[in-house]
């Protein structure tokens, strides 16, 4: 609370979100452009992805910390931390050639699903409550029915259509983000108990 | 050696050329469509970008300027993505 004065509004801290997640979208979209072999040519383009992943899961722990509204906000942020941590991790580990096994995988996937689990347990209200409540809603079945592709890619690595989705997974998520405010009307809905638009 | 021996063993590598340029083209098309998208969301909703109406704005309305942000990606994308990639690519296609 002390903080309340000077921490930026939760919609400053999605738009971050949303620029680290475009441009993890456009490097995947490349990635599908140019094929895996070109894109690992360079060290540190391999890492981008794995790394980024693992960054944004650290990143969530200040966000759980310093954005904890309640508790079911605090367990899903902090699990959501820890499942991108842990996708992250694996990732690394099969781009450094620690890990071999396309299995590991599995861990992107079950990110994801943490994700949008996660998304959607902490938002209480409904779809048409108010913007941020729907696109809650929205970025929750999003990133749950995006855990498929790397459950694809797992038991197929060079499926394009499982790359190509991954990457617009990012790209929809970016401009779902970019299109938070902290309390706007959502296709002309905003509930008598959100309070007053802001902006 | 034939002629038609030789035209069907060249006329795979000019179609590979053509879909290797098309990659280049693509890739280098990224960068610009992600910053022409930033351009065109400030140009639609202008009163997004506090920099153009700062006066009695704080700090972090200041900083969080999300159409900035779009282009900025592009132009990263564009000049520390891009160019490396397609040196590759071309390096790829020799």
């Amino acid at each position: 609370m002390i903080l309340a004065g000077i921490e930026p509004r939760a919609e400053f801290v999605h738009w971050w979100f949303a620029t680290g997640f475009l441009v993890l979208g456009l490097a995947l979209y490349a990635e599908v452009v140019v094929g895996p072999e070109v894109w690992a040519r360079r060290p540190w383009r391999r890492y981008l992805w794995p790394g980024m992943c693992f960054l944004m899961g650290v990143l969530m722990w200040p966000v759980m910390a310093f954005y904890t509204n309640s508790m079911i906000h605090m367990v899903a942020h902090g699990s959501w931390a820890q499942v991108l941590m842990l996708a992250g991790a694996a990732e690394l580990g099969l781009v450094r050639g620690k890990l071999h096994s396309p299995y590991w995988r599995l861990l992107t996937a079950a990110g994801l699903a943490v994700s949008g689990t996660a998304l959607l347990v902490h938002e209480q209200n409904g779809w048409f409550f108010e913007r941020a409540a729907f696109l809650h809603h929205t970025l929750g079945w999003l990133v749950i029915g995006a855990a498929s592709f790397p459950l694809l890619q797992a038991f197929r690595p060079r499926s394009i259509v499982a790359a190509s989705g991954f990457a617009t997974t990012f790209v929809v998520m970016a401009v779902l983000l970019y299109c938070d405010r902290d309390l706007a009307p959502v296709f002309g809905h905003l509930s008598t108990f959100a309070g007053v638009p802001h902006r | 050696m034939s002629a038609d021996y030789a035209h069907g063993l060249q006329a795979p590598r000019a179609e590979e050329t053509t879909r290797q340029t098309a990659r280049v083209r693509a890739v280098l098309a990224i960068g610009p469509l992600t910053v022409a998208a930033g351009i065109a969301w400030a140009v639609v909703q202008p009163w997004r970008l506090t920099l153009l109406h700062p006066h009695g704005q704080g700090v972090w309305w200041l900083i969080a300027e999300p159409q900035l942000y779009v282009v900025a990606v592009g132009l990263l994308f564009r000049f520390v993505v891009a160019r490396g990639l397609v040196e590759d690519l071309e390096r790829d296609e020799e």
